[in-house]
């Protein structure tokens, strides 16, 4: 068995026990978070060249055969995600060092975090469904806590909300789940594709696109797509930076990632249907996503809107289903899960420095914080599209795949949300950085209790610098991304890896 | 002020319930018991105590936190699951030995129960360190 593929499961794991031991020992606990986010952070990286060197690789946890037992796979487009989780929870755990209460430690914070970052990587790394149902659970439970930790009135009602519309996804889930079973047989994805295959056009495939159907209502609901995602702008302003930084890049994504990989190994018989429907909805979500943010007046729910937004443009490259566009797809998700957690952790420190989250009380920050400034530049101009940054290409790509299949319709819809996104953009940053603060707000104004800001700013500039990278090697990293795509349109050969032949 | 009744079932009791749940335990090999049910047979003393003398004499009776019965428990199936890797074979492979008691044959014995142990004492940690709290929020 690789042991690369375990390891991003088991790190998160053991740092999570260790932390929860040394909860009363503030210093320990911190240093093995951070320890343990590294470490994250090396296997995830490991496991990335492995697979990109030697193709998908497989394992059965407690070696019993493919369908029957536990299949862990990484195909390049699993490893990018792992990858992408073991960026952002180094970049989060830095964060959340000098932003987080020493009360919220004490509970437990760390342990938490890592409990969630296992719930991560193990939905991306399972073969089996039902197994991907656990590891979502696994994942919410420390979301759940994770969102209501602390107690203040605001997160309570957020969590609620978000509590109870998990809980309803999780429940449709687990009855497609039972659905599915009862038809096919197994849960294993590559097993499910190989006997899927053989359904052609004259049996009738009508249950299959029903239960397609309720997984994409399962999965729609975690992803927050059009008309599922008014649980998001309702709670993930609530919590602290950190968190909601935390939920904002990787947890909506697992949604993401779950439609993604039923909708190209799984249910791709009826793809007229389904996937056009895809396409209807990625167009609904990111128009209503950024018309709900061109209407807020605070920092983090502008943003929570925008993270709606762009779940469209991802589950748009899926509609198109070609090898181009999952590709565009993965590009995009990963320059977003960048992006988008580091404008949650600058939302942060403008939420400390300014003592408010109302963008009209904010101002001034430009002069103050020139450093913060220009560092809120780089992401925000990055989501709105702007050449040479990340977003610029991940458009570029979608666009040209839509242009290809001839979808006009989404591909100008694409471009007009971009415009808003600037404009939303803009908007954040003339009122929080280039206004000057207003007169009611001069005085109350002040980073009392924040100690250096440059110690907030490590993980923000690291993010950054990603995302410029990501820019600057844009054709190398887009290579990536459509070796990715076209795994995901050819699931033969991980079909193989899982089912062919005993490690 | 509880019954007579109650304080002296919960004392008598404790026993009684503790050695039911290491019978669960080993049953759950083959047949319907196992590390989940038995960890919740054993945490069932120590709520009843709870209830019928309070929580701090029941945590008393405990003598460890709950907190590190589900730090060790989680600890002892991750450590299950590495034996099989420490060998060479996949995480969580069942790993086999024999124990040869003098008197009464060989015992065979492996890494599962390991793992379920593991599950016993993170059963009985996460229910008391629940009810611990609830009875001292009163």
């Amino acid at each position: 068995m690789n042991p690369l593929l375990i390891l991003p499961i088991l790190i998160p794991l053991v740092t999570a026990i260790l932390a929860l031991l040394f909860r009363e020992a503030r210093n320990v606990q911190r240093a093995l978070s951070l320890l343990g986010a590294l470490g994250l952070f090396g296997a995830s990286a490991g496991l990335m060249f492995d697979v990109r060197r030697n193709g998908i690789q497989a394992a059965q946890v407690g070696n019993w055969p493919a369908p029957y037992g536990i299949t862990l796979v990484a195909d390049l487009f699993g490893a990018i995600m792992v990858l992408l989780a073991g960026i952002i929870a180094m970049a989060v755990v830095t964060y959340s060092l000098v932003s987080v209460d020493a009360k919220r430690e004490e509970f437990g914070y760390h342990s938490l975090i890592h409990f969630l970052l296992m719930g991560v990587c193990g939905s991306f790394l399972t073969g089996d469904l039902f197994n991907l149902y656990v590891w979502f659970e696994v994942m919410l439970m420390g979301s759940f806590v994770l969102m209501a930790l602390g107690g203040e009135r605001g997160q309570m009602e957020g969590a609620i909300k978000y509590v109870t519309l998990n809980l309803l996804s999780s429940a449709m889930f687990l009855s497609a789940l039972g659905l599915l079973y009862a038809m096919a047989g197994t849960l294993n994805m590559a097993d499910l594709a190989d006997k899927f295959s053989d359904i052609s056009a004259s049996q009738p495939y009508g249950v299959v696109t029903t239960l397609a159907m309720l997984f994409m209502v399962a999965f729609g609901i975690k992803a927050a797509v059009f008309p599922l995602f008014f649980w998001l702008p309702a709670s993930y302003h609530t919590p602290p930076a950190a968190i909601s930084a935390l939920f904002a890049g990787l947890l909506t994504k697992v949604g993401v990632y779950a439609l993604i990989r039923v909708f190209t190994l799984i249910f791709v018989q009826d793809a007229g249907f389904t996937h056009n429907l895809i396409l209807i909805i990625a167009g609904l979500t990111m128009v209503s996503g950024v018309l709900g943010a061109v209407a807020q007046k605070e920092f983090r729910r502008v943003l929570s809107f925008h993270i709606v937004s762009q779940i469209g443009y991802m589950i748009m490259g899926l509609g198109l289903f070609t090898p181009l566009a999952l590709a565009g797809s993965v590009f995009y998700i990963a320059h977003h899960i960048i992006v988008k957690t580091n404008l949650f952790l600058i939302s942060g420190a403008v939420e400390k420095l300014g003592r408010t989250p109302v963008l009209k009380k904010l101002g001034g920050l430009y002069q103050a914080q020139p450093m913060l400034a220009i560092l809120f530049l780089v992401p925000a101009m990055s989501l709105a599209g702007l050449p040479p940054l990340s977003g610029f290409f991940a458009k570029l790509s979608l666009a040209r795949a839509g242009l290809e299949t001839g979808q006009y319709i989404i591909v100008s819809i694409m471009l007009g949300v971009s415009l808003l996104t600037l404009f939303s953009m803009l908007k954040l940053w003339n009122e929080a950085f280039w206004k000057p603060l207003p007169a009611s707000a001069i005085g109350s104004g002040g980073a009392a209790g924040m100690g250096n800001l440059h110690t907030w700013l490590i993980s923000v500039a690291f993010l950054a610098a990603i995302t410029v990278l990501i820019g600057i090697g844009a054709g190398s990293f887009f290579s990536i991304a459509l070796l990715a795509g076209e795994q995901l349109m050819n699931p033969q050969d991980y079909i193989q890896a899982v089912l062919g032949g005993a490690r | 002020m509880t019954s007579l009744i109650l304080r002296t079932t919960a004392r008598y009791l404790m026993p009684l319930l503790l050695i039911f749940s290491v019978f669960l335990f080993l049953r759950g090999h083959n047949q319907p018991g196992g590390g989940f049910a038995a960890g919740l047979v054993a945490a069932a003393p120590f709520a009843l105590y709870s209830i019928a003398f309070g929580a701090v004499k029941a945590r008393h009776v405990l003598q460890v936190r709950p907190r590190y019965l589900i730090v060790t428990g989680l600890l002892a199936s991750v450590v299950s699951g590495a034996i099989g890797m420490s060998v060479g074979k996949p995480f969580l492979t069942g790993i086999w030995g024999y124990l040869y008691l003098p008197g009464s044959g060989k015992l065979e014995i492996g890494t599962p129960i390991l793992f379920d142990l593991g599950v016993y004492l993170v059963v009985i940690g996460v229910s008391l360190s629940i009810i611990f709290a609830l009875e001292e929020a009163e």
